[in-house]
């Protein structure tokens, strides 16, 4: 047989996507959404926590954040999960019931808290001394100075690599699976998966790679224009091209430089 | 210009000692600075004067010495309020970039003097407009002059209503064109009767404007007094060898 009409029968046959479609709007997309946007949440603020820690003089702040860094970094994402969600189930039966949701995100958002608080570590590392220096001489404090005029900007310089982990934490949220999820649990992923084991073809899977790339590029271009515009202020803003102190109409200038 | 001038306060400092590891950067550093006078801080790089600059408003803490504002002792102050009442205003005029001009100006004035809004709003456009910028308000730092954007820093640190001000190297940074009008909107503050201390190497400027010139060599002030009597009739070597330099 032809090996490309194999390929295509596998991975492009419309009528095995147009029967997957419904469950993956219906079921699929509001819980990859749920467990994405939860632990981009959760891990984000877990982040900012652990970026700020790291770079703390106190060592008592400035190693666990090492520590805690270099653990949920360098486990798999499957591990992690696993470890959380099984080794958690007991308490969280307690708390929440059955329902693996609530530790799935806190394992997914534990491991992107890791990767994301690196990167705003390196963002707010990346600002100049002499902004937190011009902020402390106006009478900020170290924690307000770092709040309103460090953070803000180091965050602006790494919202790509921010939106990196937030597309690898969508992509990843589909490991949750390995808690066991009931029907109405699944999510994309899962839902792409069963359908190609019980039909034996594989396009229902493909579909739900479309859905990821549906949620993962325009996020990207979303935060581009964030960007864009953080950048340069509001597209309202006057042009101020002209730069010129000519307009100095200062009255006696006594100045009087020595050049 | 008149900001804060009922307010001033003489400056005293004395005997200033600070070292970085091995590295005595003042050893024994001392400034008067009269009600409303202005002190030029000259001297060749690395004697010590942007940093005895930071010990006044405490952004570094002297290991050893003290300052004094009117006669009394900064040092058992909050350093947070007492750099409210000392103005800055740096070489990189170190504005904030991710905001307008207006933000930057009535940041401090919101969050740490809680006042209104409005009330921000309206100081900080005075004060803009005294540096001339007012039409510049909504700008990004990053679309101004040097020039404008040191204005906008001096308008910056006015809005707070300081009792001192110093300035470390305001004027290094611009392209020459625009040094006059920066160094015209200092000369006018030192006309206010604001208190400042100026560490610069504009001689001209020190010779017009300050009341007291003090030079400054491997940390300590070797020689301060009248710009007449310091350019001269300079008494230290050094200070005349510096001076055949510069000028």
């Amino acid at each position: 047989m032809d090996p490309l009409r194999t390929l295509w029968e596998t991975f492009f046959d419309w009528d095995s996507m147009r029967e997957a479609l419904p469950e993956m709007l219906t079921i699929g997309l509001p819980n990859t959404l749920l467990l994405a946007v939860s632990a981009a949440l959760l891990g984000s603020v877990l982040g900012m926590l652990l970026a700020v820690a790291g770079i703390s003089r106190t060592r008592w702040l400035r190693w666990p954040a090492r520590v805690y860094t270099d653990v949920f970094r360098g486990l798999p994402a499957a591990a992690t999960i696993l470890l959380i969600g099984v080794g958690l189930a007991p308490l969280g039966m307690q708390v929440w019931g059955p329902n693996p949701y609530p530790l799935g995100i806190l394992a997914l958002s534990l491991i992107a808290a890791a990767y994301i608080g690196e990167i705003f570590r390196s963002g707010i590392q990346s600002v100049e001394a002499t902004q937190l220096e011009g902020a402390r001489a106006l009478g900020f404090s170290w924690a307000e100075a770092m709040r309103v005029v460090i953070i803000p900007q180091g965050v602006r310089r790494v919202l790509p690599a921010w939106v990196n982990q937030l597309i690898a934490l969508i992509k990843d949220s589909s490991l949750v699976y390995f808690l066991g999820l009931v029907a109405s649990q699944r999510e994309l992923f899962r839902i792409g998966q069963d359908y190609a084991a019980t039909t034996g073809n594989e396009s229902a899977l493909l579909l739900a790679g479309l859905f990821y790339l549906a949620l993962t590029v325009p996020l990207t271009h979303v935060v581009n224009a964030i960007d864009a515009r953080l950048r340069h202020g509001r597209p309202a803003a006057q042009p101020t091209d002209e730069i010129d102190d000519a307009d100095l109409a200062l009255p006696g200038a006594a100045g009087g430089s020595g050049r | 210009m008149t900001a804060a001038t009922s307010t001033s306060v003489s400056l005293a400092v004395r005997d200033v000692h600070l070292a970085f590891g091995p590295n005595r950067v003042l050893r024994g550093a001392d400034l008067d600075v009269v009600r409303g006078g202005t002190a030029c801080v000259i001297g060749p790089s690395g004697s010590g004067k942007s940093t005895l600059l930071r010990t006044i408003n405490r952004l570094i803490e002297p290991d050893r010495g003290d300052v004094l504002l009117d006669g009394r002792s900064v040092l058992a102050d909050d350093p947070d309020a007492l750099r409210q009442r000392i103005g800055m205003v740096f070489q990189q005029f170190n504005l904030f970039p991710h905001m307008s001009v207006l933000r930057n100006v009535t940041l401090a004035l919101r969050r740490i003097r809680k006042l209104p809004e409005e009330e921000a709003v309206a100081i900080a456009r005075a004060q803009l407009e005294l540096v001339g910028l007012a039409a510049k308000a909504d700008a990004r730092p990053g679309h101004l002059s040097g020039g404008q954007q040191q204005r906008v820093a001096i308008a910056r640190a006015l809005a707070l209503q300081p009792q001192v001000m110093l300035f470390d190297e305001a004027t290094s940074a611009l392209d020459p064109e625009l040094v006059k009008g920066v160094l015209g909107v200092m000369a006018d503050l030192a006309s206010g009767g604001m208190t400042m201390v100026v560490v610069t190497h504009e001689m001209g400027f020190a010779r017009e404007v300050a009341d007291t010139v003090a030079f400054m060599d491997h940390g300590v002030v070797l020689e301060a007094g009248e710009p007449a009597a310091v350019f001269e009739a300079a008494e230290h070597p050094r200070l005349r060898r510096f001076l055949a330099q510069v000028l």
